[in-house]
């Protein structure tokens, strides 16, 4: 690729591949199909880089070479249904594709136009009709603006990226805006930090701007290193359209007045990393990083730094020190980043989304952005579904959606009929929210005034079978574990916090321990060092707010309420309901289980029955009894 | 004080040698070079040894505990060596909630580890680690660069079987 | 100046000022346990939170700024009752033996606790105790003691720009440790003991060599003899009460005799011996074009440091003993010869600012007499301990003097307590020698005092030039030797301490609390009577130390004379950074 100097070079290339991403947004038919495979992480771990290979082999043996192109993505989004499979210009949705599949769609719809309905993704098909992709409930409730390229262009080539405006926001910053310009467009876009906290983003972009006049040195950073278990928003855009992330830095940049800007991503993304080496090379060679971008005289480059798998790296002091080459402890603010960040010079963060919005703003306007959204949270946001729900995958709606609409709407509800007892949002600084809350609108301010947060977006839905107690536990391990262990308050009060945790789940706890728990909550929250510290206790305390009565049962009762704490468990045979098979003691890998004289009426062998002391209370004889006659609680 | 020096001895080769001063060099008018510096010796080595650390905290002018004090902060360091078989449970909330706990524990049980550690013939390791983002496929774990996923404890039997 | 109110008055304090200092002039003590002024401001123990109207969590007032119009509250119950959690949670995680505790007494945390009334037994759980290292000479690290609030993390990388220890896992397994948990034997320490002055309780200690003393002194076929070091005199009363800056040399005499020591002498003795050998190597390298700079060697922690980390720089290093073990060598050569005793008869104690002296006394080529020097080196605070042990009420002491001979000093001796010290000292002698032995050569050289990390001057004595550098902490001894290897710097002469402000902050002094230490400056305090002593001594040069001139014409002969170089000299060699 040749250095682009000017917008009519940019805009050339634009062209050149209008149609080939045409075919894909607008179904245009031009006499070529393009097959999009998910090259996400869901999807390469369910096996589409074969897909990919068997696709390879059976095009080339119907020599439809000149007719089919092939193009790994990023991810679509419904990360479930993995391997998927895309076929333009109609956009019809093969799911769960295996490689037995292929020569017969090859075959069928890419030879002779038919698609084979039975591997289509089934809420496609209704009898003659079949649905695009974009038709689906999953996908006709959300609005992709951070999204918008992923599953949609290849993401390892710049060309595609330009023909879907790639890089117009950079050009028009450059060469008709100042960087007052930009940042007032920022600010008024109403667009906030979509990595936790929220901070407007324009106004972060401003205080680096004018706090420090005379800095000989800038710096504007990404935040990739997504942390939260169960959120996978930001490796989506960085797998599916990395071009967006390096544009919109570019701009954070000329906005500032920086002209070095780092991403720190977590190294357990490797195709992220491998897309990013890739896409910051190829936008280098594009003269879209580097020394005189745009022929402008504006200076900026980008490196990637790995992190190292140290969840506290995403707290934005931390990410710096680690940066820096040191053990990722946060500092003490202020001094504020603005002020004194990475190398003790001005530096700005913004996560992975946060910037992915950056150049539609510039392009649509702030006008356009804060159409969308709550009166306080504009725009969209992404959430990774997960947990016990039927499409897990992401979505990206309006802020201000119910969370009742991204789970039953989009998210196709609770499978196997079971009960919705609580969404996670916010990971672990955040916390659970109960059924009552489900037609809340989510934004920022909604979801903190019910003691939970937005956090970068991780959406894990739990049912009946979940304890709310030990939800809490497993988070507080988590934080346990990532704990930097610099400040008294965490490295000390959490563990004492997973401790006491442990007691009630086990049983020991008494009502004193549960207020000396709470009391412990709120002391953390006032007194850690950092962010991650003083929203540790999130998962208690909102698990107390709205689940309280779980908690007393395993403390006053000595009883889990779901059935999860082993401890608490104690797994019986109703004597009359055994037939006496004799299944639950073959699978009982602790012989706890044997033959007693008993026949029940009607039945024909003896009845067996558990000993309570050597049971090592797995659950292996419920799995295994035919007859529903073992009880646990 | 227990030396924590790993119990597998260093068999570092020259070439390996060679290849982390490459690595040092060109990171050399880096700012804040050690992480990079660290993840391209442990892609040498595997893992990052005392002998390791010595090298780079001698070509890069910084104190040894300086070094290892970085190394024991990130999880993804390890100054043991791992498994010809790295095999890492996803304990992420979307895997955890769908019962990937129970895989921990049963691995842990049939390979006689506990988390973090290796088997005697060096042919397992087992660690726990944070969602990789799989969760479309939860429970899942990952053996080298392979993922297995929609796991219950029983597929573990057949899983070990293929790599024994 | 901004506006603040604090507790709801209202103050005008200097802008950019912390909160803890806004508070201080205010007449407030925050309580403090992690920070240390300038070296350790991380804002990590959480014991000094205080409200800020506004602010959406409690605030660290040791890292927070003061901004114009802010509102602080220090006292809340809100604040007490944090403060209190925070203690009690430490506690949880620590080795509450206090009554057996190096540091009882004498403990930060316990004096807080005591303050704000804990619940020693609030939280449960784990709380590991980890193996104590007893494997250095000088000092042993008990991590079962350790609130990690890393003041000695940061005595260590910053003040000394060592880092053998640091911050090692994460979490609540985090610990204090050097690489890979090695013994601190097996590290590049060089047992300057800065780490235990810095820590707050007991998990950093000197090693406890008092019972040796006592026992060789109840040893009846022994004779016991003690030398004192400059700058103990000026920190062991701060022991029995007395402000920081007291001179306690008689009494500190005094107590040393009703120990039973049967000859009390003084180090500063042997500091006019030190500028007769090394005053006169000096000259000698310059006249004769030896290697220069000559580096002073005084310092057993900075020789340690050159050996290990500036090795280049050991041709550069004067090959005079220290004081102590010079004066350890006369006492089993010259002495024992004196009285008719066998050296081995003799027990010779000394009474060091410094841990790194009861490394040196083990080091090679430190035997004069074929045994030790010096048998047995023990701090300050360990002389007070003896003190207190044997019941002597040091305040009701009176002011008695070293015996003779060893026992005399000038005032050149004295001032080797604080930086510079040494270099004016030498200068004085020099100058005397290059002007022809003139009594009008200058005998203040002001430029080389103060506790500024880096000094330099240039002087003109008897028509030469003479190019000067002194460094105290290693840190800034580091910084010194890099500008002359690199060529930017070039001198005549140097004299490195190890420890910042010299031997009177040595890691063998009396500790003081972080709570004084980040307000005043004890190293100026301590070094002020150094030089008030020597600003009233009739004798300032150290040759016109008559007992030192006997020692010559009775002995050795001159400076540097082969008996000389037998007796009073050494060797350095390179050290590995680990084993």
């Amino acid at each position: 690729m040749n250095v682009i100097k000017t917008i009519d070079e940019l805009n050339a290339i634009k062209a050149k591949y209008a149609d080939v991403v045409g075919t894909r947004i607008e179904g245009k038919d031009c006499g070529v199909r393009d097959v999009l495979v998910c090259g996400g992480t869901g999807c390469t771990s369910s096996g589409s880089m074969k897909i990919v290979d068997v696709l390879q082999e059976e095009i080339k043996k119907n020599g439809l070479e000149n007719k089919v192109n092939i193009i790994k993505t990023g991810c679509f989004g419904l990360c479930a249904l993995g391997p998927i499979m895309i076929v333009y210009p109609e956009g019809t949705f093969y799911s769960k594709t295996e490689p037995e599949h292929i020569p017969e769609i090859v075959e069928q719809h890419l030879k002779n136009g038919q698609p084979v309905k039975k591997y289509l993704y089934e809420e496609t098909v209704s009898g003659d009709d079949i649905k695009s992709l974009n038709e689906t409930a999953f996908y006709a409730n959300q609005n992709r603006v951070a999204l918008r390229n992923c599953g949609v262009i290849n993401p390892e080539h710049i060309e595609e990226y330009i023909a879907r405006d790639g890089y117009q926001a950079l050009h028009k910053c450059l060469t008709k805006l100042t960087p007052d310009d930009v940042i007032e467009i920022i600010l008024n876009s109403g667009l906030r930090g979509r990595g936790g906290a929220g901070f407007p983003t324009g106004k972060k972009w401003m205080l680096a701007r004018n706090l420090v006049k005379d800095a000989d040195q800038k710096f504007v950073c990404c935040n990739a290193d997504e942390g939260d278990p169960g959120a996978f928003m930001d490796r989506s855009v960085l797998e599916g359209d990395p071009h967006t992330v390096i544009e919109a830095m570019a701009i954070a940049g000329y906005a500032i007045g920086a002209n070095q800007g780092y991403i720190y991503v977590r190294a357990e993304y490797p195709i992220a990393v491998e897309r990013l080496k890739i896409a910051i090379k190829q936008a280098e060679e594009a003269g879209m990083l580097g020394d005189d971008i745009f022929g402008t005289g504006f200076k900026f480059r980008l490196g990637l730094r790995l992190g190292a798998g140290a969840f506290v790296c995403g707290e934005e002091t931390a990410l710096m020190t680690s940066i820096e080459g040191n053990r990722g402890e946060p500092r003490p603010r202020p001094p504020f980043p603005a002020v004194k960040g990475l190398f003790g010079k001005p530096t700005i963060l913004n996560n992975v989304e946060t910037y992915a919005n950056v150049c539609q703003i510039i392009l649509n306007g702030a006008d356009w952005f804060a159409s969308m959204g709550t009166d306080k949270s504009k725009g969209t946001k992404v959430f990774a579904l997960g947990g016990k729900i039927h499409n897990t995958g992401l979505v990206e709606v309006p802020m201000g959606t119910t969370l009742r609409t991204v789970i039953e709407d989009i998210g196709g509800g609770i499978p196997n009929g079971k009960k919705f007892k609580a969404a996670q949002t916010g990971g672990p600084s955040g916390g659970c929210i109960p059924a009552e809350h489900l037609d809340i609108p989510i934004d920022y301010d909604n979801l903190i005034s019910i003691g939970s947060m937005m956090g970068s977006g991780g959406l894990i839905v739990m049912d009946e079978d979940n304890c709310m107690v030990d939800i809490a536990k497993f988070f507080l391990d988590f934080t346990v574990d990532e704990s930097c262990g610099k400040c008294t308050p965490c490295r000390i009060g959490t563990k004492r916090m997973y401790e006491m945790l442990e007691k009630i789940t086990s049983g020991k706890a008494t009502a004193e321990d549960l207020d000396k728990l709470e009391k412990l909550c709120y002391y953390i929250k006032d007194n850690a060092l950092c962010g991650l510290g003083q929203t540790a206790p999130n998962p208690v305390l909102s698990t107390l707010r709205y689940f309280r009565d779980e908690y007393e049962a395993h403390i006053n009762d000595k009883r889990c309420p779901a059935g999860v704490c082993k401890s608490l468990l104690n797994f019986s045979i109703i004597k009359d309901k055994c037939v006496g098979c004799g299944l639950c003691a073959k699978n009982c890998p602790a012989s706890a289980i044997s033959r007693t004289d008993y026949v029940a009426p009607g039945k024909k062998l003896a009845a067996m029955a558990i000993d309570t002391q050597k049971c090592v209370k797995c659950g292996a004889c419920v799995d295994n009894c035919k007859f529903n006659a073992i009880t646990k609680g | 004080m227990a030396f924590k020096k790993s119990a597998v001895p260093f068999a570092g080769t020259p070439e390996q040698e060679k290849k982390l001063k490459e690595v040092i060099d060109q990171h050399k008018d880096d700012p804040g070079a050690l992480m990079p510096v660290l993840q391209g010796a442990q892609e040498i080595y595997g893992y990052l040894p005392i002998e390791v650390q010595q090298m780079i905290a001698d070509a890069m002018e910084i104190p040894l505990e300086k070094v290892y004090g970085v190394v024991t902060f990130y999880a993804q360091f390890s100054i043991n060596p791992k498994g010809k078989y790295r095999i890492s449970v996803c304990l992420g909330t979307a895997c955890y909630v769908k019962g990937s706990g129970d895989l921990y524990d049963k691995l842990q049980e049939k390979l006689g580890i506990s988390g973090g550690g290796i088997t005697p013939d060096g042919k397992f390791s087992l660690d726990a680690c944070r969602c990789i983002g799989a969760c479309g496929l939860a429970p899942v774990l990952t053996i080298n660069e392979d993922v297995y996923g929609r796991l219950t404890p029983d597929d573990i039997d057949t899983i070990l079987a293929k790599y024994n | 100046m901004v506006n603040i109110k604090i507790n709801g008055a209202e103050y005008s304090v200097p802008e950019g000022s912390t909160i803890l200092q806004a508070a201080r002039t205010a007449g407030i003590k925050i309580p403090t346990l992690c920070y240390l002024k300038d070296i350790n401001e991380i804002g990590a123990c959480r014991i000094c939170v205080v409200e800020v109207k506004g602010a959406r969590s409690l605030v660290a007032a040791c890292v927070y700024p003061v901004d114009n119009g802010m509102e602080i509250f220090t006292n809340t119950p809100k604040l007490i009752e944090s403060r209190r959690t925070t203690l009690e949670l430490i506690l949880s995680n620590h080795n509450m033996s206090c009554l057996s505790c190096s540091r009882g007494g004498n403990c930060e945390l316990h004096q807080l606790c005591n303050e704000y009334g804990v619940d020693m037994h609030k939280f449960d759980g784990e709380n590991p105790m980890p193996e104590i290292d007893y494997s250095a000479v000088h000092m042993y690290r008990d991590n079962s003691k350790c609130i990690l609030c890393r003041r000695c993390v940061a005595a260590c990388a910053v003040n000394q720009g060592i880092g053998v220890i640091g911050a090692n896992e994460r979490g609540f397994a985090t610990q204090i440790t050097s690489a890979f948990d090695m013994d601190l034997a097996d590290t590049a320490c060089v047992s300057c003991g800065q780490c235990i002055t810095a820590c707050p309780t007991g998990a950093l200690s000197e090693k406890d060599d008092t019972e040796k003393v006592l026992e060789a002194i109840a040893d009846p076929n022994k004779m016991v003899v003690v030398q004192a070091a400059p700058a103990v005199r000026a920190s062991l009363g701060e022991a029995f009460g007395y402000p920081i800056g007291t001179n306690v040399e008689g009494k500190m005499i005094a107590a040393m005799r009703r120990l039973g020591f049967d000859k009390v002498f003084d180090t500063n003795f042997s500091a006019d011996l030190t500028i007769m050998e090394e005053a006169t190597e000096f000259l000698d390298r310059v006249q004769n074009g030896g290697t220069l700079p000559l580096i002073t060697s005084c310092s057993p922690g900075w020789v340690r440091y050159c050996e290990n980390y500036f090795p280049e720089f050991i041709p550069n290093l004067s090959s005079c003993k220290s004081p102590q073990q010079m004066f350890g060598a006369v006492v089993k050569t010259y002495y024992a010869q004196k009285i008719g005793k066998k050296p081995e008869d003799i027990i010779s104690v000394s009474v060091m600012p410094c841990t790194a002296k009861k490394f040196e006394i083990g080091r090679d080529d430190q035997s004069a007499a074929g045994v030790a020097d010096v048998d047995i080196a023990i701090t300050t605070r360990e002389l007070a301990n003896l003190i207190k042990k044997a019941g002597i009420i040091f305040n009701e002491l009176p002011d008695e003097k070293a015996d003779s001979p060893l026992g005399g000093y000038t005032g050149a001796g004295v001032i080797f307590g604080a930086t510079g010290g040494v270099m004016e000292a030498a200068l004085r002698t020099a100058a005397w020698k290059l002007t022809g032995e003139s009594d009008s050569a200058p005998v203040d050289f002001k430029e080389v005092r103060g506790v500024e990390g880096i000094k330099e001057a240039t002087y003109d004595v008897g028509g030469k030039t003479v190019r000067v550098a002194v460094a105290s902490g290693l840190a800034n001894a580091k910084k010194l030797l890099k500008s002359i290897k690199s060529g930017e710097a070039s001198y005549d002469f140097i004299e490195i301490m190890a420890c910042p402000g010299g031997c009177v902050n040595g890691g063998g002094q009396i500790i003081q609390p972080a709570s004084v230490c980040n307000f005043t400056d004890i190293r100026a305090d301590r070094a002020k009577i150094l030089y008030g002593i020597d600003e009233a001594s009739t004798l300032r040069r150290s040759h016109e130390n008559p007992e030192v001139k006997a020692l010559y014409d009775e002995f050795f002969g001159e400076p540097n004379s082969h008996k000389a170089h037998e007796v009073l000299h050494t060797t350095y060699k390179e050290q590995k950074l680990y084993r």
